[in-house]
């Protein structure tokens, strides 16, 4: 299990980083906390011939808030997430999220840049981004464009980034009046990938949806935001009508097979997660065992 | 703790006032292994070392038509490359079979397959390069001509005429069928509420945290072959290489200082560390192995792939009139060398049903090749098997007469004053004490609270469980297990101590160290036993040059046994000393001690010379000694036990835990274990063992399973696919003790490494169905996934 011999280069700006992907194309990888590609390159799955590190860019490194938008730098890590005020009151929902990544060991080194260009379907932030209606940035030879996230996931393994761009930030609108969020993965053991998750955004007012964006994930091939939520939204939840939201969420489902789950398990426990997330969500405990068989 | 027995009449040495048995003392390699001093073989390196790398086969079952190494051969680093062909010049293959289970067959196995692969795994050429890098970059060039055979992959079906035969010479898939029938299991169901059930157990693994390690260093001038090697059996390891390598046993030393996990998984030949011994003598230099973590899952053996058909008798007041079961299990393509795969089949039918009273007992275990990863002795062989279909049938059963699980045990155990007696299928027990155990396991978890408290939340659609799983367990083996079958593996061990110039002593024992505690527990005897102190003790194990013969670490027998021999050593020792003590102080042997590292009177304890002072007298001024006396400041004593066969312990666990009806997880709230192991040497570490050991039990309650395909391609075979149980899904686990020390010993002492293992999952299946019960679903298959349990439930 050791790596297939590889040439490295510590980049010494975005520039330099952009340039030597530019140089080297499809035949490079970025190095940022390495959680996910050196387990790879070990186990010889992928095999670049060279690693652009850009772990020495302080540029992209850092939580701000600009104009109502919070602006996380790509090589943020986990761990930073996990402790940030800015991100515990503008976005608690990374918080919440990035609790049940791996172990500490590993958070300490995986940065928010590295999961959302890696784009694991059952990795936690992408489903974040996505529920959090975020920006990615990207910038590569042409200038910085800005991609929102429910367009930057396009399979396993697969986004919106071109081989010669790089991942700057996120771009998060802050949390207003009334934003409540929502968090929850079902994982055999602490730290594993999830069998299904859960990671949402809801604005609620005098015991109603005036928004609600539910990112599911590891119930395909990228994080989902679930149409069904669109009936919870303006409505008087019942239980018959969470009940309705829930078939149709199976319905919009559709999942794949693992060693953990078939498809009608996860299907099952979206529709376990929907209703204990809206009851949640509502304060209203009822709900939870409303649609029980 | 609970003593089953008065004290004896006499003072023994293990009640000598500063005695360290019964006391949890730091274990004296503490330090060491803390401040990274360890002496693993994955880090040793030798001069002109070389690196093995094992090209393995992709298929399950293939014939190798061709390898072509030519590009390979030429790159950089590369030293050689060597076929099973090749290799069979050196190392010549063998046969796991025993001559006492009767009818076991198995086919030749080579160090490196020679013209076919039979699982996705064994090596069909070996690379040797300067690192292990160069050799794997090497290896993804050497190209092998593979032709697809036919594989037989799913146990159930491997005995069909339709199934191809993976071995025709063998002449079908049956490695070995065992049946008994005692007593009249036909007349006692007629009688009887019959309850039956499937019981399904996932194939599993050890997964220890060094994976497999060896060294090889042929040195063709001394020809000697120093094997340095992570094994919990040194002796066995060099009269096997010794054997196969046409070497006398003089001419190979085996060495195994620390050792990163064992679990019985280290305790086997393995092909890849046979191939490792005769590429050094092939190459003349040193080569090492380590089984990298994706090769530990492919090629470590696995364990407890079975499927056991139970059936129980039971009459409207509690008593269990039978037990029958119909095992199967498969073992991969080979039985396991020397100590063979059909060990634990064996053991489900000599264990099933053994707490309970009832004399009739119809028992048949078939043993199955198929082309997967082989099967073998993991901790609690056969134990958790036998444990889950016995104690899941004892709950079936007091469910369909509607009594309380914790009664029907009451009614059915063997009395705790009835010893000696036998099981069914002829166990022999000393003195056990199920009763003892289970009345302490209910007071330490307050049984009938937990009870009301489960009613209580179950009215609040919370559903928690407790299971109950009482259980015997084989330790302290003697030549029964594995020498009556003509295999070389000592069931004897031996320590040999002595004082030196300075009055510390030096210990050699034949049992080895994999983290249990031997060394501790050596120094913690032979330091009570002289009346030295234990940092005046310095115990060296694992080294074939340097140690008496013996049998090693495993089968929970280094306390027991070795630990009696240490016990013996001191003895002798000691006497030796009080000898020349007696003879330099003018006084009698009988009126003397030794106490903290000095002669003192026995009568009064003043003290008359320190130890220091009698080995300078011995050592350097023996002319100032009276004629005649010839110190012996060596003792060597060895010790087998000869009476039982093996020294049985009991206990009982408990597990209370909550399942979410929902979603199908499983949260385990609470574990408690209560063991009589006899005399307690050092109580942390047989703590340790029982908590250890009951999470390895709740890994294959819950999580690990090596997945296969049809294909017998092992679909998982990587840390974040395959489960092993991690602190976070743990419950604390509550520990009490029995002692019923056995008589057959000085130190009493009996096994405790099985213990934790052999019933956990058993408790925790039980505790599951429990909490199913207002479902009306239960669950005779481990691991208890979500999916399961959502499939049970009729969620999904």
């Amino acid at each position: 299990m050791k790596a297939a011999a590889f040439a490295y280069a510590r980049a010494t700006s975005v520039v330099n980083a952009l340039e030597l992907l530019a140089a080297h194309g499809d035949k490079a990888k970025v190095l940022s906390g390495g959680q996910s590609l050196m387990p790879a390159m070990n186990l010889r799955l992928i095999s670049p011939d060279i690693l652009v590190d850009i772990g020495g860019l302080a540029e992209l490194r850092g939580i701000a808030v600009r104009a109502g938008v919070l602006i996380v730098g790509a090589l943020t890590r986990h761990v930073d997430l996990l402790r940030s005020p800015e991100i515990a009151l503008y976005a608690p929902l990374l918080r919440d999220a990035v609790a049940h990544v791996a172990h500490p060991a590993i958070r300490n080194r995986g940065t928010i840049g590295g999961s959302l260009a890696h784009a694991d379907p059952a990795s936690e932030l992408p489903a974040c981004v996505v529920a959090l209606d975020a920006m990615i940035v990207v910038r590569g030879p042409s200038g910085e464009r800005r991609i929102a996230a429910t367009e930057f996931f396009k399979g396993i393994y697969e986004t919106a980034l071109s081989p010669d761009e790089l991942l700057v930030a996120i771009e998060v609108p802050v949390a207003g009046q009334g934003s409540t969020f929502f968090f929850q993965e079902y994982a055999r053991r602490h730290g594993d990938y999830a069998v299904v998750g859960l990671a949402a955004r809801a604005v609620v007012a005098a015991g109603r949806f005036t928004d609600l964006r539910l990112g599911f994930f590891a119930i395909g091939d990228r994080p989902m935001l679930a149409a069904a939520a669109g009936r919870l939204i303006n409505a008087s939840v019942t239980s018959a009508l969470l009940a309705e939201a829930a078939t149709a969420l199976a319905d919009e489902l559709d999942p794949q097979e693992d060693q953990q789950a078939t498809a009608a398990m996860r299907r099952h426990l979206a529709t376990v997660l929907l209703r204990r997330c809206v009851a949640a969500l509502l304060a209203r405990p009822d709900l939870e065992a409303g649609v029980a068989r | 703790m609970t003593v089953t027995r008065a004290p004896a009449e006499t003072l023994s040495v293990l009640d000598r006032s500063n005695s360290y048995i019964g006391k949890t003392v730091p274990r004296p390699n503490l330090d060491r292994l803390l401040q990274g001093r360890g002496q693993y073989v994955s880090d040793l390196e030798l001069p002109r070392m070389a690196h093995v790398v094992f090209l393995r086969s992709p298929y399950a079952h293939a014939r190798i038509v061709a390898i072509d190494a030519d590009a390979a051969r030429r790159m950089s680093g590369v030293i050689a490359i060597v076929t099973g062909r090749e290799l069979e010049a050196v190392i010549t293959p063998w046969v796991g079979v025993l001559s006492h289970l009767k009818g076991l067959k198995s086919a030749p196995q080579h160090a490196i397959a020679v013209d076919r692969a039979c699982w996705q795994g064994e090596a069909v050429a070996a690379i040797v390069a300067t690192s292990r890098a160069a050799a794997e970059d090497a290896m993804e060039h050497v190209v092998v001509d593979y032709e697809e055979l036919e594989t037989v992959t799913d146990m159930r079906t491997a005995l069909d005429p339709a199934t191809p035969v993976i071995h025709s010479a063998l002449g079908d898939n049956l490695a070995f069928e065992r049946t008994l029938n005692a007593g009249d299991v036909d007349q006692a169901l007629s009688d009887s509420e019959v309850v039956e059930a499937d019981f399904v157990f996932g194939r599993h693994t050890g997964v220890t945290l060094e994976p497999r390690a060896v060294v090889a260093d042929w040195n063709a001038a001394e020809a000697r072959l120093t094997i340095y090697q992570g094994t919990q059996a040194p002796h066995m390891v060099q009269n096997i290489a010794a054997l196969h390598l046409g070497l006398r046993e003089a001419q190979v030393r085996v060495v195994c200082k620390d050792v990163g996990g064992s679990f019985g998984i280290k305790v086997h030949i393995y092909a890849d560390e046979m191939a490792t011994y005769a590429l050094s003598k092939l190459l003349r230099r040193p080569i090492k192995f380590v089984a990298d973590r994706v090769e530990s899952f492919n090629t470590d053996i696995h364990a407890r792939d079975h499927r056991c058909r139970g059936r129980i008798g039971v009459k409207p007041d509690g008593t269990i009139t039978a037990f029958e079961i119909d095992d199967l299990t498969g073992i991969g393509p080979y039985s396991m060398y020397p100590r063979t795969s059909a060990i634990e089949a064996n053991q489900v039918v000599n264990l099933v049903g053994g707490p309970y009273v009832t004399a009739n007992y119809r028992a048949r275990a078939r043993v199955v090749f198929q082309n997967k990863n082989v099967m073998c002795q993991y901790r609690a062989v056969g134990h958790p098997i036998a444990c889950s279909v016995t104690e899941g049938l004892v709950d079936l059963a007091a469910a369909k007469i509607g009594m309380d699980p914790v009664e029907i045990r009451r009614r059915n155990l063997i009395p705790d004053d009835a010893y000696p007696c036998a099981s069914p299928s002829g166990m022999k027990f000393e003195q056990l004490s199920h009763h003892a155990s289970l009345a302490k396991l209910l007071q330490m978890m307050d049984y009938d609270a937990l009870r009301a408290e489960q009613a209580a939340l179950r009215a609040r659609n919370i559903h928690r469980g407790i299971g109950i799983a009482s259980f015997i367990e084989v330790t302290n083996p003697s030549a029964a297990f594995y020498g009556v079958g003509g295999a070389k593996i000592s069931s004897q061990d031996g320590v040999a101590v002595r004082l030196d110039a300075q009055g510390s002593v030096i210990c050699q024992t034949s049992i080895t160290e994999q983290g249990q505690g031997s060394e501790s527990l050596t120094a913690q005897i032979v330091g009570s036993v002289l009346g030295v102190s234990m940092d005046r003790v310095r115990v060296t194990l694992g080294d074939t040059d340097n140690t008496p013969y013996g049998g090693g670490t495993w089968a929970s027998r280094g306390a027991g046994i070795g630990g009696e021999a240490a016990l013996q050593a001191a003895k002798a020792l000691r006497q030796n000393i009080l000898d020349v003590a007696a003879a330099i102080l003018q006084s009698t042997p009988a009126g003397l001690d030794i106490v903290n590292n000095s002669i003192v009177n026995a009568v009064d304890g003043a003290p008359r010379i320190e130890l220091n002072e009698l080995a300078r007298i011995v050592y350097f001024r023996p002319d100032t000694l009276p004629p005649g006396v010839q110190p012996e400041l060596m003792a060597t004593r060895h010790f087998v036990p000869r009476q039982y066969p093996f020294a049985f312990t009991n206990g009982v666990q408990a597990s209370w835990l909550e399942v979410d009806t929902e979603t199908g997880f499983v949260t385990l709230l609470k574990h408690w274990v209560v063991e009589d192991c006899g005399t307690i040497i050092n109580p942390q570490l047989v703590d340790e063992q029982i908590r250890g050991g009951v999470v390895q039990g709740l890994g294959a309650a819950l999580f690990e399973k090596c997945i296969y395909d049809e294909r017998g391609q092992l679909t998982n075979a990587n840390m974040a696919d395959y489960l092993v149980p991690m602190s976070g899904e743990m419950p604390d686990i509550e520990i009490g003790h029995v002692v019923s020390p056995t008589q057959e010993t000085e130190l009493g002492a009996k096994g405790a490494g099985e213990a934790g293992t052999a019933g956990a999952a058993a408790a925790v299946a039980n505790a599951v169905n429990d909490a199913l019960r207002p479902f009306g679903a239960t669950i005779t298959e481990i691991p208890l996934t979500p999916q399961v349990i959502l499939t049970a439930l009729g969620r999904i």
